[in-house]
């Protein structure tokens, strides 16, 4: 069937992109040939296996200084060798790894991949060592510009052809629907096939107006397009969502001095084995850690104190603090529960920018009464005690629900794909014109033109919307014509 | 004997009269190829011209420098402004013609123009060499030489008559079939295809009841097409409505076996848009009735079209329904009702100039592309004469975009997409119908036609004094100022707020409720600026002012995909190679051999990711 003129020209804009890139042509090319790259190739989250993949000219020499096993060099192209990966003399996990020599990979390079056991913790480490020894992580997309283009190409040319290459071609269809998870691209299509069947009751209006045709009833028309609100809407949250699962919380633990941030800090970490990682900070001096609850990855910055000082340096620090907390995703505000001052926490709360928990430290030194009453007076508070680890599961529990206040549960669909995100923005807008056109009561050329948008994004997600759907529903649902 | 002619028309019809007018007005020698002189621009179907999308074209053909709106506006005997209720961009002129006017009009303006020349005879193949036309050849094997050649058959390559279980050759009743073109182009390397079309009976008016009816008037201030001066209605002829029920339905089904098109006699594919009336309460079982227009086919005859009574079955199951329609008690048959076969030539072995790719200076315009519609085949025409001419005189391609006009969404719909049932325009084929409005062909296309030696310097003024009159206008209402004491008072009695501080007129003609006529009542100082300004001004000012929004929403949405419709892609450029590109989209590409990048991406079978390929290896 013909493909419309909407879809093309979502197509693009989303082919805009490549024009703009052709000045970092050689700096690209130059990158392509050296770098080799890796990440992990299967669904983030907990899985039986994970498969890590690494490709480029380094690839042998890199996986085969952390791999305990034969000398991976000296083996034949598409071979599977069972051994270990090691950190030093640290056995991390039991692994396969298959092999691929260029030109006979997917990315035409060099490419290994490792199977290991499908845990962060695991993968993490993994990853961290190949980055270790020389390779980087893969941008997305990015082994399929290398299969595709082969290194002939400017990056934002690949970057785009990557995506489109993710989300439309007939092949990768597929990928593109299971990238979107759950349902979703089904509840999509059928809400879309609706949409298409009141846009084409309008477009019967318009053009066989003259004829005996029924009229595309208003309030029906508001009600669909609520209910797709109500789909698109929560998608459009969890790329948000998706977007904090790979990248992480910004998550900051705050306080007094003295209110026990580092014994929490440290608890998290301990609690968790999660893995350390002292990320040098480039422009702060603020420590950053990382801790994974659930396969969320939160980013814990240490802070110093806040409280009122005429110290310069320790000023200086609280300034810096006050500026993490104005980043932060997450502020965990940590007190002292035996010094409790709730006037200034008060104060303080009002000038946080970001979802908060407040945690009262040291209910361990607290009365059997004077917490029981705590604990009714203050319901919102959480009360713990770091250094004896009570409720610190609680705590954990909290923070992640906090970062799924959007209410996705787990399980749920996750937008991941920045275009699927964009194109799910310009369709909610679309469909918020529609509405204020109705509520002016437009005629239907112009209700028209914002459904068209709309179909037209959503068609870009879900495969593609035509002039002639439009017209194919017309000829099949009602008699017309003279 | 015979002079050799810079461009020869086959064909009479709405394309070939449009064809051979455009390129003897822009200056070629043309030479009208009809079998038949007596029916040039003949309406084989019904006698209106416009409608809904198809009424925007005869104002783009106007606006060109076309005659379709001309002579439509000297022969019209009603007419109405389709869709009013709606935005400016679906309001549709549409007329009813008389038939017999119409046809003798365009005769005679073609017979004016002094480099047209006529020949009646049958042309029974082209004159080709080394891939190019040279001319014609007739039925009496005389031979015409010609720089370009335009094809324009209609119906009747190869035409193919049926009523019920009779069928005979012929391009419309009692004329003869053409043959011998069709079997050459194919032996040339064409595909051809077959279509099908159907008319309804035409029905003595003198023996209808039309107080059984619906009377469906003209407009109370009838308006026209050209953007020339030509004559408005003064009075016009009704049209009427009735509608068929189950008992002409049940007629209709005894006749159902001796159908052509149930029996599968008729192979080519019909338009679903146009469905025969068998065909309708068939597909359409649940439909109590369907309505049925009745149409005077011109001022002085009493001959009656049955407009959606558009059958094939025997004529005596046709008499029997049609009596048992409201008003058609005593209805006495002129002719009956007819389907036809033709050939067509897939219209994606054209280039955007309706040049055929496989022979050079060869054009194809009208039905023979896959198209229904006089208005579709004008426009055709009008492009294939201007491009005919264009080529014989060595002179650049002339053509329109999507953006630009309907015109530019049809022939780029055809040549990329193909058709499988006869293509008919509606506006939701086009992307951009904001911009493409009746009220404003002229802005967008009448430079385009001047420039090219086709509108008259005349239509080129008219339009000038528009643009400047409608931004004077509008600027007006931009300085003007209004003072809430002065018209609170009618604003409330109109039903619109009042106002709580003065404010720019322009800001109360954004309002809904109000439009230019209510804006002048409100101070005489805003009546005694607008009545210095015409009606068409007023217009045009006030959809620019009112829909503002929708009209710069779309125009960006233009200039965005502008910029693919500028990449050109190289001429022979080698689709083989591309191995990153789908099977169906490399096989696609090869074939049409799209011009530009824009192009390539609204062929059928070419996704996204193959045009993507496209871009980067012709960046290579």
């Amino acid at each position: 069937m013909a493909r419309s003129d909407f879809s093309q020209s979502a197509q693009m804009f989303t082919q805009t992109t490549i024009a703009s890139g052709r000045k970092i042509k050689s700096c690209y090319k130059f990158m392509f040939n050296q770098d080799t790259i890796c990440a992990l190739a299967t669904a983030q989250g907990i899985g039986a296996i994970g498969v890590i993949r690494v490709s480029g000219p380094e690839t042998f020499p890199i996986v085969n200084r952390i791999f305990k096993g034969k000398n991976l060099e000296k083996q034949a192209s598409h071979t599977i060798h069972f051994g270990t990966i090691r950190d030093n003399q640290t056995i991390i996990d039991e692994v396969l790894v298959s092999l691929f020599k260029a030109p006979s990979s997917y990315t035409r390079e060099d490419t290994i991949e490792i199977s290991c056991h499908g845990s962060d913790f695991i993968i993490q480490k993994i990853l961290k060592l190949i980055l270790r020894e020389g390779a980087r992580l893969a941008n997305p997309g990015e082994f399929t510009q290398r299969a595709f283009l082969n290194g002939q190409l400017d990056l934002a040319q690949a970057e785009a052809v990557a995506d489109l290459i993710a989300s439309d071609s007939e092949a990768s269809h597929q990928t593109a629907i299971n990238q979107i998870r759950g349902g979703f691209s089904k509840q999509i299509a059928q809400l879309r096939e609706a949409l298409i069947h009141f846009a084409s009751l309008i477009e019967l209006e318009l053009d066989f107006g003259e004829e005996d045709v029924e009229f595309a009833d208003r309030d029906d028309l508001r009600q669909l397009i609520f209910k797709i609100q109500q789909v698109l809407i929560p998608l459009i949250d969890s790329f948000e969502m998706g977007n904090v699962i790979k990248n992480g919380v910004p998550t900051v633990i705050a306080g007094k001095p003295n209110a026990g941030k580092s014994t929490l800090l440290n608890r998290l970490l301990n609690e968790e084995k999660a893995i350390v990682s002292d990320i040098a900070g480039t422009t702060r001096d603020v420590i950053e850690d990382e801790l994974f609850i659930e396969g969320i990855r939160f980013r814990l910055i240490d802070t110093a104190g806040l409280r009122k000082t005429t110290d310069t340096i320790e000023a200086i620090g609280v300034e810096r603090t006050l500026q993490q907390m104005d980043k932060a995703s997450l502020i965990v505000y940590l007190f002292d529960a035996s010094e409790i001052q709730l006037t200034e926490i008060a104060q303080q709360i009002t000038e946080f920018n970001a979802p908060y928990i407040l945690v009262g430290n040291k209910v361990d030194k607290l009365s059997a009464t004077q917490k029981a009453d705590f604990e009714a007076t203050y319901p919102a508070i959480l009360w713990i005690s770091a250094s004896e680890n009570k409720n610190i599961e609680v705590l954990k529990d909290t923070l992640v629900r906090k970062v799924k206040t959007k209410e996705i549960k787990a399980g749920d669909t996750v937008v991941t794909n920045l275009r699927h995100y964009q194109h799910l923005l310009q369709t909610n807008g679309a469909l918020e014109n529609v509405l204020q056109g109705l509520d002016q009561s437009v005629t239907g050329d112009f209700l028209a033109q914002d459904i068209r948008f709309a179909l037209h994004h959503l068609g870009e997600i879900t495969g593609q919307i035509t002039t002639d759907d439009l017209l194919a529903n017309i000829f099949s649902k009602f008699c017309i014509g003279k | 004997m015979y002079k050799e002619y810079d461009v020869i028309v086959v064909g009479a019809g709405h394309a070939g009269c449009e064809a051979a007018h455009a390129a003897a007005t822009m200056g070629s020698k043309v030479l009208l190829i009809t079998m038949n002189m007596n029916t040039i621009a003949q309406m084989s179907c019904n006698p209106a011209m416009g409608g809904v999308a198809k009424g925007q074209i005869v104002r783009e053909v106007d606006a060109l420098g076309g005659m379709s709106g001309v002579i439509s506006d000297k022969t019209m005997i009603q007419f109405r402004m389709l869709n009013r209720s709606k935005g400016p961009a679906m309001w549709s002129p549409r007329c009813q013609s008389d038939r017999m006017r119409f046809a003798e009009e365009w005769r005679l303006a073609l017979e004016r123009n002094l480099n047209v020349d006529f020949w009646q005879e049958m042309v029974s193949g082209l004159l080709v060499e080394d891939n190019k036309v040279i001319g014609v050849k007739t039925q009496l094997g005389i031979e015409f030489k010609a720089k370009s050649v335009v094809l324009t058959n209609g119906t009747f390559l190869n035409g193919l008559i049926h009523i019920g279980e009779k069928n005979f050759g012929g391009g419309r009743t009692a004329e003869g079939k053409a043959t011998g073109i069709t079997e050459q182009l194919v032996q040339l390397g064409f595909e051809a295809g077959r279509m099908k079309t159907g008319t309804p009976p035409r029905v003595d008016g003198r023996s209808l009841d039309y107080t059984k009816m619906e009377e469906q008037k003209g407009d109370e201030n009838p308006s026209k097409f050209s953007y020339l001066d030509t004559p408005s209605l003064t009075e016009q002829r009704s049209c009427w409505i009735t509608y068929t029920n189950h008992e002409v339905h049940d007629v209709l089904k005894t006749g159902f076996e001796k159908s052509p098109m149930f029996a599968g006699r008729i192979k080519g594919l019909g338009p679903r848009y146009c469905p025969s009336v068998e065909d309708k309460i068939n597909r359409f079982a649940d439909k109590d009735r369907h309505q049925i227009f009745v149409e005077p086919e011109g001022w002085n005859t009493v001959e009656v079209y049955v407009n959606g009574f558009s059958t094939s079955l025997p004529e005596d199951v046709q008499y029997a329904a049609l009596k048992k329609i409201p008003g058609f008690e005593n209805v006495r048959m002129f002719r009956p009702g007819y389907a036809i076969e033709y050939d067509f030539f897939p219209p994606t072995q054209l280039k955007q100039t309706l040049e055929t790719k496989l022979i050079h200076n060869l054009f194809f315009a009208g039905q023979i592309n896959g198209t229904t519609g006089y208005e579709e085949a004008a426009c055709q025409g009008l492009m294939a004469g201007i491009n005919a001419h264009q080529r014989a005189q060595d002179l650049p391609d002339f053509t329109l975009s999507r953006s630009e006009a309907y015109i530019g969404v049809l022939i780029d719909d055809l040549i990329n997409k193909g058709t499988e049932e006869p293509y008919r325009m509606f506006t939701s084929r086009a992307e951009y119908r904001t911009l493409l409005r009746q009220d404003n062909a002229d802005i967008r296309l009448t430079e385009r036609g001047h420039s090219i030696g086709l509108a008259s310097d005349e239509r080129l003024n008219n339009v000038n004094n528009k643009k400047a009159k409608t931004v004077e206008l509008i600027a007006g209402l931009k300085s003007l100022k209004i003072k809430p004491e002065e018209v609170n008072a009618k604003l409330e009695a109109i039903g619109t707020s009042a106002l709580r501080e003065g404010t720019l007129v322009i800001n109360l003609l954004k309002r809904p409720d109000i439009d230019m006529v209510k804006l002048k009542t409100l101070t005489p100082e805003v009546e005694a600026y607008l009545s210095d300004f015409a009606d068409e001004i007023l217009e045009q000012a006030e959809i620019n002012v009112k829909y503002e929004s929708y009209i710069e929403k779309e125009q960006v949405m233009v200039n965005k995909l502008l910029k693919f419709e500028n990449l050109k892609i190289p001429v022979n450029f080698d689709y083989a190679n591309l191995k990153a590109i789908s099977n169906e989209g490399r096989q696609k590409l090869s074939k049409i051999r799209p011009a530009t990048i824009g192009q390539a991406s609204r062929i059928s079978g070419v996704s996204p990711s193959d045009v993507s390929v496209l871009m980067l290896y012709m960046d290579r």
